[in-house]
C-alpha cells in the first residue's frame, strides 16, 4: 500500500484520514439527487466521489481546484440518504483543508474562505464571535464595501448588533488552541 | 418545582439572534426553569472550524463540554442548531475514539468524560414545557404554520437521532398541541444555504427562497424555526430571497420558543419577534375555557 | 499385522507448491506399520486411483490413507477405489493436507513437517480400523412439498408423475403463490394465470398428491428417510366435503371492505372469502379476525344462505401426521416494506405504490380489470416514475443483495404501461440494468427503443406531492449529476425481495441453516444447489434466494430430480459411522450403568432401554440401546456416557486416542 508516501492518490489520503473509502461508492447518485447546492457545483458529489477512484493525479487536482468543495455548506443530506453511508461531508472537510494546504483553492470560492478565515480569527482573539467584527473583517478582505450596508441600520436597531465584543477570561486558552492547531494534525 | 439546566446560548444568541434568547429566558422562567450558563463558555467555531482546521472543530466544542462537565452540569441545553450539531458531535466522536478523545485532551488540558446529555430546544420543550402548558396557555396559535427543521437539528440522524430524519415530526406536534395546523411539505430539511449568508448571498436567495415560497403556496400563515441560521436567512435575506423567486412573500419566521411565548400571552419585548426584520402581524384568538368533556361509553364496534 | 500404504497427492500444484510432497512420502514410508508409500500429481484421476487398487493387491494392504484434500471432496472416491480392490472401504482414510495445511500456509519446511504430521495421526488411526459394512434403512416414499407456488407446484407434479406420493402444504387458502399475482412475464409477455392456473389445478387432481391449504408445518421430527411431520390444518370454519364453491355466502358477507393480500391492498374482498376467483381449492374460508360472528357473537349469514350446510364455526385447527422420506422446501419471498424509504412518500401519498401492487393494476384479473389507473382518484397517469433499487442494493436502509428480478420486472411494467396507455411516458430510474437471462437484453432494448421508455441512470431523492402530481427529484448521473425533475402522476417502487415471513422459524423447527438475510442456504453454492445442509431436506426457488420464474421453476425440477433418486432406492445405503453401546461377555454384559443419561441427551431420539435377560426370561440388567436407523452419529451421547460405554463406529476411543497419541509424542 502506497497510502503513506507522498505521491499517493487523495483517494488513499482521504482513506489514511478519514477511513473513508472512496472504493465503497458505486456512483448511484443518490448524492447529488438529493444535494440542494449541485446546482452550483462543477462537480456534484457523486462526480467527486468517481474522480477520487480514478487516482488520477490530474482529477485529484480538479477536486482540490473546484469550487464545488467550498460551495457544500455540510447540510449532511447526502450521507443521510447514501445508501453506503459514505460520509461525503467528511469528505469535503478533508478535501477543503487539503486544498487550502497545497494553494490550490478556487478563486471563485475565495470570498467563502475570507468569510471562514475572518470567522475563526474574530474567535481567536476574543474566544467568541463578535459578528461586527467578522462582518468588517470580511469586508476588508473580500473589498466588498458595500455589500450588505444596507443591512445594518436595520439591525442596530433591532438590537442585533452589540458594538462591543465579549470576550471571554480565558481567552489566552483559546488562542492557544489556534497555536496547537498549527503543528497538531488528527 | 424548581429545575435547573446547563445553558449554551452561543454567539448568535448574544447578537443577531438575540431574540432567540430572550425567548427562551422568558419561556424558562415562565416554567421555573433556572438556565445555568456554561462558565466562561466559546464559540463552537461552528462550520469555519471544520471546514478549515479539524483541530479546532474539535477543540472548541471540547473546551465548552469540558467546562460544563467540570460545573457539574448533567444536561446543557443548546438553542442553536449549528452549536447543538457541533458539540453533539463532538462529545459522540471522542466519545468513541479514546486516542483522539487523549490528543483533544492533551490541547484544552482537561480530562472530558464525554456524558453530558446535549439538548436541542425541542427537547427542552419535551422534558420542561410541553406537559405544563395547560392552564398557562392564554390564547390558540389558530394559524396554519409550516414548521421548517433544516439540516442541523436531525442530521447526522444516526447520532442525533431525536426524530425521524424524513419528515421529521416534533416541532409540528409542538404547535399542534398549541393549536396550529401545521401543513405537510417536503422541505422540512431542506438547507436554507446556512453558513453561505455573507459569502454567497446570491445561493441563500435561491435555496431559502424555494422554501419560503413553497410553505407560502401551501397556504402557511408562519415558519416556525429552531435555529438561528435558518431564522437569519430565511428572515433577514428577505430580499435576496424575492430577488430569487421574483415576488414578494411576507410570511414571517418565528422561533418556536417564540410561538409558545406568544401562546402564553407574552409581550413582543418579551418574546423579542419586534427585532424580526419581516414583521409578525399575527394576531391570535384568546383560548375559551375547555368545555368539560363527557366522556360516553360507546359501544365496542 | 499392519501394512499400511500411503499414498501423497500433490493436488496439481495446489499441495505441491508450498509442501514438498516427495518428502512426505519418503519420511511416511518409514513409519510402523506402513507397507508402500508413494506421491503422485493427481491422485484422483484413473491413474491415481489405480496407483492405490494395485498396491492394494500387491502389498497385502490392511489399511489405505489418501493424503490428499478435503474427506468432504474424494473420500468416497477413494472408499469405492479401495472396495474395488476388495478393501473394506472403511479402511480407507484421507489425512488432509490441501485445505488444513498447503492452502493455509507458506511455503517451508514447517508447513511440509505438518503434512507429515497429518498423516502420521491418520497411518496410526487406520491401523486400528475395522472393517465395516453400510447400513440400511427403509424409506418413506412421500415427499412433503412445502409451499404452492410455482415451485412447490412444479416440484409436486415432478415427483407424483414419477410415481411416489407427494403432501403439499400450503399456509394461504389457495395455492398458486406470487405467480397467480403476476399480470404478464417478462421476457415474452404471456399471461401468468394462464401459464399457471391449469398447473395448480393438476395439483388438485393428482392422485398421487394430497393437498392441504391454509396450513402449517407444526413440528418435524426424525431423519431422512423417515421424516414425522406433524402439519396443522387451521380451521376454514367449513367442512370442505359438504362445501360446493357456489359463492353464496362470499356474495352476502356484510362484511366487505377488507384489504385484499391477494390485490395487495388495492382491492377488497369480504370475510368468508376465496383469495381469487381461479383459487385452488376454489373453496371459501372465513377470516376470524374480521368476521362479524367472531368479533360480536352474531352474524352467521354464511350460514343461513349455504345451501349445503358447510359453514363449521365451532371447527377447530386440526393435525395431521405424514411420514414423509423426502422434504421439499419452497416457501418463496415477500418484498420489502417501503416504509424504511420514507423519502419516496410509500404509505403516504396513494399513488406510490410497489410493483407487485403494479402486477395487479396491469392484471386482467386485477381490481381495475387490467386498465392502468392510478389508486387515488382512478384517473389514468400521463407519466409514471418506476425507481428501480428500491431497497436493494443498499446496506443503509435495505438489503445489500440484488434482488435480481427488479430490472426486468420494471422494464416488463413499463412496456406494458405503453401497451395500455399509447400517450403516456414511462420513466425508470436504474443504477444498472441486470439483464443476464435468456432474451432478457433483447427485452430492455425493446423497452427502451419500441416502446420509448425514458431510462435515466441516477437516483431518486425525493418524492412529494403538489397540485394533485407527484414531483419526483432526481438526477441525471450521465449528465455529469445534473437534476430532474419530474411532475408523475404515479411512482412505482421496485421494492427488494426479502425472505418470507416465519422463514427463520421454519429453518429452525426443519434445522436448516439460513443466511444472514433469513434465506435458507444451499448445502453448498454450486456443487448442492438445490440441497440443504440437512440429509433429505431440499429446496427450491426464491425462498433460498430471489428467483424469476424461469430459474424458479428449474430449481424445482432439480429438487424434485433429487428427491426422486432418493426414492427410486427401497432401501436407504447410510455409512454405519452410529454409536454402539458396548457389550462384553457375562457376567459383565456391558459396562453400561444404566443411568440412562444418553436418553436425554439424544437429539434424534435414537436411544432406547434394552433388558438383559437370563435364559428364563428374568431381568439380569437394563442397558441403553442404540437404533442404527435413526443415530446420526453425532456424539453427544459418547460425551454424557460417564462409564465410556458409548462408541462411534469408525471413531471410537482407541482410534482417537491413538490420533492424538501420534501428534503428541513424535
Amino acid at each position: 500500500m502506497s497510502a503513506h508516501s507522498e505521491n499517493s492518490s487523495l483517494s488513499a489520503k482521504l482513506h489514511q484520514a478519514t477511513e473513508v473509502k472512496s472504493a465503497k461508492c458505486y456512483q448511484c447518485g443518490k448524492c447529488s439527487a438529493g444535494c440542494p447546492l449541485s446546482t452550483e457545483m462543477e462537480y456534484p458529489p457523486s462526480v467527486i466521489m468517481r474522480m477520487l477512484q480514478t487516482e488520477d493525479l490530474k482529477n485529484d487536482r480538479k477536486i482540490l481546484k473546484s469550487q464545488t468543495i467550498w460551495v457544500c455548506v455540510s447540510c449532511e443530506m447526502c450521507l443521510s440518504r447514501c445508501p453506503m453511508e459514505i460520509d461525503i461531508p467528511k469528505v469535503m472537510d478533508f478535501m477543503r483543508q487539503k486544498s487550502i494546504a497545497e494553494g490550490l483553492s478556487n478563486p471563485k470560492s475565495k470570498n467563502i474562505i475570507r468569510f471562514h478565515k475572518a470567522f475563526l480569527d474574530s474567535i481567536k482573539y476574543t474566544g467568541r464571535l463578535h459578528e461586527i467584527s467578522l462582518v468588517a473583517d470580511y469586508k476588508m478582505r473580500s473589498m466588498h464595501l458595500t455589500q450588505d450596508v444596507m443591512m445594518v441600520p436595520k439591525m442596530l436597531s433591532r438590537g442585533k448588533l452589540p458594538i462591543l465584543p465579549e470576550i471571554i477570561k480565558d481567552k489566552k486558552k483559546v488562542s492557544g488552541f489556534f497555536k496547537k492547531s498549527e503543528h497538531t494534525n488528527f | 418545582m424548581q429545575k435547573k439546566i446547563g445553558y449554551y446560548p452561543g454567539c448568535s444568541l448574544e447578537g443577531s439572534a438575540r431574540e432567540y434568547n430572550e425567548s427562551v429566558q422568558t419561556l424558562a422562567k415562565a416554567f421555573d426553569v433556572t438556565l445555568e450558563q456554561v462558565p466562561d463558555w466559546n464559540c463552537c467555531g461552528a462550520t469555519a472550524a471544520h471546514n478549515l482546521n479539524k483541530v479546532l472543530s474539535f477543540a472548541l466544542p471540547a473546551r465548552i463540554l469540558a467546562n460544563a462537565e467540570k460545573a457539574g452540569m448533567e444536561n446543557i441545553l443548546v438553542p442553536c442548531a449549528a452549536c447543538y450539531n457541533r458539540l453533539s458531535m463532538v462529545q459522540h466522536e471522542l466519545g468513541k475514539n479514546e486516542s483522539l478523545r487523549n490528543e483533544v485532551n492533551a490541547i484544552i488540558e482537561a480530562d472530558l468524560k464525554c456524558n453530558l446529555k446535549i439538548l436541542n430546544i425541542i427537547q427542552f420543550i419535551q422534558m420542561f414545557i410541553s406537559d405544563f402548558v395547560g392552564d398557562k396557555q392564554q390564547l390558540l396559535f389558530n394559524k396554519k404554520v409550516a414548521c421548517y427543521y433544516g439540516c442541523l437539528l436531525v442530521r447526522p440522524n444516526d447520532v442525533l437521532g431525536f426524530d425521524r430524519a424524513e419528515d421529521p415530526q416534533m416541532m409540528d406536534e409542538v404547535m399542534k398541541s398549541l393549536g396550529a395546523d401545521t401543513i405537510d411539505w417536503p422541505f422540512k430539511t431542506e438547507c436554507c444555504g446556512a453558513g453561505l449568508s455573507v459569502s454567497r448571498t446570491d445561493i441563500v436567495g435561491n435555496l431559502s427562497g424555494r422554501i419560503v415560497k413553497e410553505a407560502a403556496d401551501r397556504g402557511a400563515e408562519a415558519i416556525i424555526v429552531a435555529c438561528p441560521m435558518c431564522h437569519s436567512n430565511l428572515d433577514m435575506r428577505r430580499p435576496a430571497i424575492e430577488k430569487a423567486i421574483g415576488e414578494k412573500i411576507d410570511i414571517p419566521v418565528i422561533y418556536i420558543s417564540q410561538a409558545i411565548d406568544m401562546a402564553l400571552g407574552k409581550t413582543q419585548k418579551e418574546t423579542g419577534i419586534n427585532r424580526h426584520f419581516v414583521p409578525v402581524n399575527i394576531e391570535l384568538k384568546k383560548k375559551e375555557a375547555e368545555p368539560q368533556v363527557v366522556i360516553e361509553k360507546t359501544e365496542e364496534k | 499385522m499392519a501394512r499400511i500404504g500411503v499414498f501423497i497427492c500433490h493436488c496439481g500444484e495446489n499441495i505441491s507448491a508450498t509442501v514438498d510432497c516427495e518428502k512426505v512420502a519418503k519420511v511416511a514410508s518409514e513409519f510402523p506399520g506402513v507397507a508402500v508409500s508413494v506421491d503422485y500429481k493427481y491422485m484422483c484421476s484413473d491413474p491415481g486411483q489405480n496407483l492405490v487398487k494395485e498396491a492394494i493387491i500387491e502389498h497385502k494392504l490392511t489399511g489405505v490413507v489418501v493424503s490428499a484434500c478435503s474427506p468432504r471432496m474424494h473420500e468416497p472416491t477413494f472408499r469405492n477405489a479401495c472396495a474395488e480392490a476388495g478393501l473394506n472401504p472403511f479402511l480407507c482414510e484421507m489425512a488432509n493436507i490441501r485445505e488444513h495445511c498447503s492452502w493455509v500456509h507458506e511455503k517451508g519446511d514447517a508447513t511440509t513437517q505438518k503434512a507429515i504430521d497429518i498423516v502420521r495421526t491418520l497411518v496410526e488411526k487406520v491401523k486400528r480400523n475395522e472393517a465395516l459394512a453400510p447400513i440400511y434403512v427403509p424409506i418413506s416414499k412421500t415427499a412433503v412439498v412445502i409451499g404452492g407456488g410455482v415451485a412447490g407446484i412444479q416440484a409436486a407434479l415432478d415427483i407424483a408423475d414419477a410415481g411416489h406420493k407427494v403432501v403439499m402444504v400450503e399456509r394461504e387458502p389457495s395455492i398458486g403463490g406470487h405467480m397467480s399475482q403476476l399480470s404478464e412475464t417478462f421476457p415474452t409477455l404471456d399471461c401468468s394465470q394462464c401459464i399457471l392456473t391449469p398447473r395448480m389445478v393438476d395439483v388438485a387432481r393428482h392422485p398421487n398428491i394430497t393437498l392441504y391449504t391454509y396450513a402449517e408445518i407444526e413440528s418435524v421430527d426424525g431423519s431422512i428417510g423417515n421424516f414425522n411431520v406433524k402439519i396443522r390444518l387451521k380451521s376454514k370454519s367449513l367442512d370442505e366435503k359438504v362445501c360446493t364453491g357456489c359463492g353464496a355466502c362470499i356474495q352476502k358477507c356484510p362484511v366487505k371492505k377488507i384489504p385484499s393480500e391477494f390485490e395487495q391492498g388495492l382491492g377488497m374482498r369480504t370475510a368468508i372469502y376465496v383469495p381469487f376467483p381461479q383459487a385452488v381449492p376454489n373453496k371459501p374460508v372465513i377470516d376470524r379476525k374480521n368476521c362479524t360472528y367472531y368479533i360480536k357473537g352474531k352474524c352467521k349469514v354464511c350460514e343461513i344462505v349455504c345451501p349445503t350446510k358447510a359453514i363449521r364455526f365451532d371447527q377447530e385447527d386440526s393435525f395431521v401426521e405424514v411420514q414423509a422420506g423426502a422434504l421439499l422446501l419452497a416457501t418463496g419471498f415477500d418484498v420489502l416494506k417501503t416504509s424504511a424509504f420514507p423519502e419516496y412518500g410509500y404509505g403516504k401519498y396513494k399513488d406510490v405504490i410497489d410493483g407487485l401492487q403494479f402486477e395487479r393494476l396491469a392484471s386482467a384479473s386485477g381490481p381495475t380489470k387490467g386498465e392502468i389507473r392510478r389508486p387515488s382518484d382512478g384517473q389514468i397517469p400521463k407519466k409514471i416514475v418506476f425507481i428501480a433499487c428500491a431497497g436493494s442494493r443498499d446496506p443503509a436502509k435495505g438489503r445489500e443483495y440484488c434482488s435480481k428480478i427488479c430490472c426486468m420486472y420494471t422494464a416488463k411494467h413499463a412496456m406494458l404501461y405503453k401497451h395500455k396507455v399509447h400517450e403516456g411516458t414511462p420513466y425508470i430510474f436504474y443504477m444498472d440494468i441486470r439483464a443476464t437471462g435468456k432474451m432478457y437484453e433483447e427485452f430492455v432494448r425493446r423497452a427502451i427503443e419500441e416502446d420509448e421508455v425514458k431510462y435515466i441512470r441516477g437516483r431518486v431523492s425525493q418524492v412529494y406531492e403538489k397540485n394533485g402530481k407527484l414531483i419526483v427529484r432526481g438526477v441525471d448521473t450521465l449528465l455529469m449529476g445534473q437534476p430532474v425533475e419530474i411532475e408523475a402522476d404515479m411512482v412505482v417502487l421496485a421494492t427488494a425481495g426479502i425472505a418470507n415471513q416465519g422463514s427463520e422459524e421454519l429453518a429452525q423447527k426443519l434445522h436448516v441453516s439460513y443466511d444472514k438475510h433469513k434465506f435458507f442456504s444451499e448445502a453448498h453454492p454450486k456443487l448442492k444447489p438445490v440441497e440443504t445442509n440437512t440429509a433429505g431436506i431440499f429446496l427450491a426457488g426464491a425462498c433460498q434466494s430471489t428467483k424469476d420464474i424461469p430459474e424458479t421453476v428449474a430449481a424445482a425440477s432439480g429438487a424434485a430430480a433429487k428427491v426422486v433418486g432418493l426414492f427410486s432406492n427401497d432401501m436407504l445405503k447410510r455409512d454405519p459411522l452410529i454409536a454402539i453401546v458396548k457389550k462384553s461377555p457375562p457376567p459383565v454384559y456391558s459396562s453400561c450403568t444404566g443411568c440412562f443419561m444418553c436418553i436425554q441427551v439424544c437429539p434424534y431420539q435414537a436411544i432406547d432401554k434394552e433388558e438383559i435377560k437370563d435364559r428364563n426370561g428374568n431381568i439380569i440388567k437394563t442397558i441403553s440401546h442404540i437404533n442404527p436407523g435413526l443415530c446420526q452419529g453425532c456424539g453427544t451421547c459418547v460425551a454424557f456416557c460417564k462409564s465410556k460405554s458409548i462408541d462411534i463406529l469408525g471413531y471410537n476411543h482407541d482410534q482417537v486416542y491413538a490420533e492424538v497419541s501420534a501428534l503428541l509424542n513424535e
